[in-house]
């Protein structure tokens, strides 16, 4: 306080008002921001998923409806727009059709739904066949927001895809237009055996399975922007080269890979070029090629490892990517023809970057304390580009990598590592909402499918 | 009679015209063609390079010659050749290219040389290295944190490298470059490369020939050990040599 004396009081505490007003203000700005664009911060809409009646007498109807009845309900929870009346606060009501639906029920305490989503779900002759309507409390008089129907061969696959179908199509209506992500699939790196593969899930971690069986390391999956193809870099005798797997044909096809260590390619939003790290002449640059691999042209030259190229997929004119010209990695960006290079971050440890969908945020993994010796809190951090401003949305410990947006721009899928073992997990791209896609450990470096 | 007189007098008058005419303006009449020119014909060039001009036991190089206004053109020890072209050649010993190019204007000829190193005397235990031995010889370099600068341990290793593989000029290797496991998986891979290319430009600036040695980028995908401290992280970071087969 002695060095303070020579302010009088109230001087003081106006310096000490704006400090504090100043560290709201900027508290409060950093979260601000992080909502536009995606729907978020836009109030949610009180939304109540029904169960379905079950319709037929199949004894595969009651497995089959369950498991409709949860992805569904699953499916609307994730979305991130709405606030889903719980199982347990809706009205025990499964009404098969307009004419048995009771709004009133529905609007009222405890379950205060604004939508109500209900319908039949019935097995007959090895076919399921769903109707779904979508009602607005609010408007008893002319409710129907929609009213779909589905059919498919019974199985628990089916059951989850008329579900997913069917939540799409709700999420889409009431979103803004911004199209569902329940249908997506998200490609990834599994470990096992001693050897890496790619693999792909649903959006929700179901149904994962080997899509490569190389017998090798395969790394860094990028599924084109049709979903015909996943690009990847793989160790083969020769050192790593890019290759192609086609999900059409379900094999590898060719693709003419530089020669030279050849890693992380990233697909233009329109399939027509890509972009990666090569090392043609021993130390790796970032090159763009078309889909098949011609045209090759080099778009940087800087000494020292350039990486992990992504495009900014609403203009196809930008690149940004990450780069140890100075020393530790940090995250840079140029047009695609490799002028205008701007530096984005400015320090600690910085990889990996996924351009948003609506070309406005850089999701990257950034530990802003690294050094050696340090313990590492390496997290995901979005920033957004014309203002350089960024948030941080993960704290756990551990160490999180490689963040992919999903299409909607409302969600972020990401590898966190934690004691010893590496799993996907997906969050709202505000950080909030974090789960667990995988459990099996080995589990790293997701992509999220453009559709 | 007076008119076989008349015809005879003509006749002179017109021969002696003639060769006064001739006499007088020689253009008119047509010269004799010249005896053929000592050497107006072009002279032939020739031209032939080896590359490289240098190789080892077992190693090929291309001979490239050309040359003009020549139509009969040869190589010693290698024959009748075309005007210009190239050539593949394996020669077990240095060997002088000698190109002879004959043609209407002359002949010329140029030369090449070869040389082809001497092979090292084998070994007492015979020509083959086995892995134990490359291991014990062929020692890894170690690097600073997110570094891929050659340290002065990492100098006096290579160093020591690059003099076994002189000795034992057969030897192919691969370098691997690696790195510890903090850090991020893909640019790992791209500090590897960059680490297995230091390696080698050490080696070659050491004398060993840039195509006895192979790179490639491990990341951190192969862990030497596992311990999360520094002596095992520094362990990981590194330019690792096994045998290329």
């Amino acid at each position: 306080m002695r060095a303070l004396k020579g302010l009088s009081l109230p001087h003081f505490r106006s310096i000490l008002f704006i400090l504090l007003l100043l560290s709201l203000e900027w508290k409060a700005g950093a979260q601000d921001w992080v909502r536009t664009g995606t729907n978020l911060g836009a109030a949610r809409i009180r939304l109540a998923a029904a169960d379905f009646n079950p319709s037929s007498a199949d004894p595969q109807t009651a497995t089959l409806k369950t498991t409709f009845d949860t992805t569904l309900y699953s499916d609307l929870n994730n979305a991130g727009i709405f606030d889903m009346v719980s199982k347990s606060m809706a009205p025990p009501l499964t009404p098969a059709s307009p004419q048995q639906m009771n709004l009133a029920a529905w609007a009222a305490a405890p379950a205060n739904a604004a939508m109500v989503a209900f319908g039949s779900f019935a097995v007959n002759g090895g076919q399921i066949a769903v109707y779904g309507w979508l009602f607005d409390a609010k408007n008893p008089e002319s409710p129907q927001i929609l009213g779909k129907q589905y059919n498919e061969a019974a199985s628990q696959d089916n059951a989850r895809l008329i579900a997913h179908r069917f939540a799409d199509e709700i999420i889409t209506r009431l979103g803004g237009g911004i199209p569902g992500i329940a249908e997506t699939h998200i490609y990834f790196v599994a470990a096992r055996g001693g050897n890496k593969e790619i693999w792909q899930m649903d959006y929700d971690g179901q149904g994962a399975h080997a899509v490569t069986h190389l017998g090798t390391i395969s790394l860094s999956p990028r599924v084109s922007p049709n979903n015909d193809r996943i690009a990847f870099s793989s160790l083969g005798k020769q050192g790593w080269s890019i290759r192609m797997f086609s999900l059409v044909l379900g094999r590898p096809v060719s693709f003419n890979s530089p020669a030279g260590t050849t890693l992380s390619p990233a697909w233009s939003s329109d399939g027509a070029k890509l972009a990666f790290s090569a090392a043609r002449s021993g130390d790796p640059e970032i090159f763009t090629s078309d889909a098949n691999g011609g045209n090759l042209k080099q778009i940087t030259t800087f000494k020292g490892p350039d990486v992990s190229p992504t495009w900014n997929p609403k203009t196809n004119a930008q690149i940004a990517w990450c780069s140890g010209r100075t020393g530790l990695p940090q995250i840079y960006m140029m047009d695609s023809d490799g002028t205008s290079v701007q530096r984005l971050t400015d320090g600690g440890y910085a990889t990996s970057p996924s351009w948003s969908p609506n070309g406005q945020f850089l999701a990257f993994a950034w530990n802003r304390k690294y050094g050696p010796g340090a313990p590492g809190g390496q997290d995901i951090y979005i920033m957004d580009i014309a203002s350089k401003r960024w948030t941080q949305l993960t704290h756990d410990e551990g160490r999180q990598d490689f963040p992919s947006w999903s299409p909607d721009g409302r969600h972020i899928v990401f590898q966190r590592e934690k004691g010893g073992g590496s799993e996907i997990w997906t969050m709202l791209s505000d950080g909030t909402e974090q789960h667990r896609l995988t459990q099996s450990s080995g589990n790293s470096m997701p992509n999220w499918s453009w559709k | 009679m007076r008119t076989l007189q008349h015809r005879h007098f003509a006749s002179l008058i017109a021969v002696a015209t003639l060769t006064l005419a001739a006499g007088c303006h020689k253009k008119a009449v047509p010269p004799p063609p010249p005896p053929p020119p000592a050497a107006t014909s072009p002279a032939p060039t020739a031209s032939i390079t080896v590359t490289p001009d240098t190789i080892s036991p077992g190693g090929g190089a291309v001979l490239a010659w050309k040359t003009s206004d020549a139509t009969d053109i040869s190589i010693d020890g290698v024959g009748t050749v075309n005007a210009y072209g190239t050539q593949n050649v394996q020669p077990t010993e240095s060997t002088t290219y000698h190109l002879v190019a004959r043609g209407p204007g002359g002949s010329t000829d140029a030369t090449a040389r070869l040389t082809v190193n001497a092979a090292a005397p084998p070994q007492s235990t015979g020509e083959t290295i086995d892995e134990q031995m490359f291991e014990q010889n062929v020692k890894p370099a170690f690097f600073d944190y997110d570094s891929y600068d050659i340290r002065p341990d990492a100098q006096t290793i290579l160093a020591q490298d690059a003099s076994f593989l002189a000795a034992h000029p057969t030897l192919k290797v691969v370098v691997g470059g690696y790195c510890d496991d903090r850090g991020s998986a893909e640019y790992n891979l791209a500090l590897g490369e960059n680490r297995a290319n230091a390696a080698k430009q050490a080696l070659v600036n050491g004398g060993i020939a840039p195509d006895r040695i192979r790179t490639v980028s491990y990341g951190k995908e192969k862990q030497f050990c596992s311990q999360a401290n520094e002596q095992c992280w520094q362990l990981n970071r590194r330019a690792g040599f096994s045998l290329d087969r």
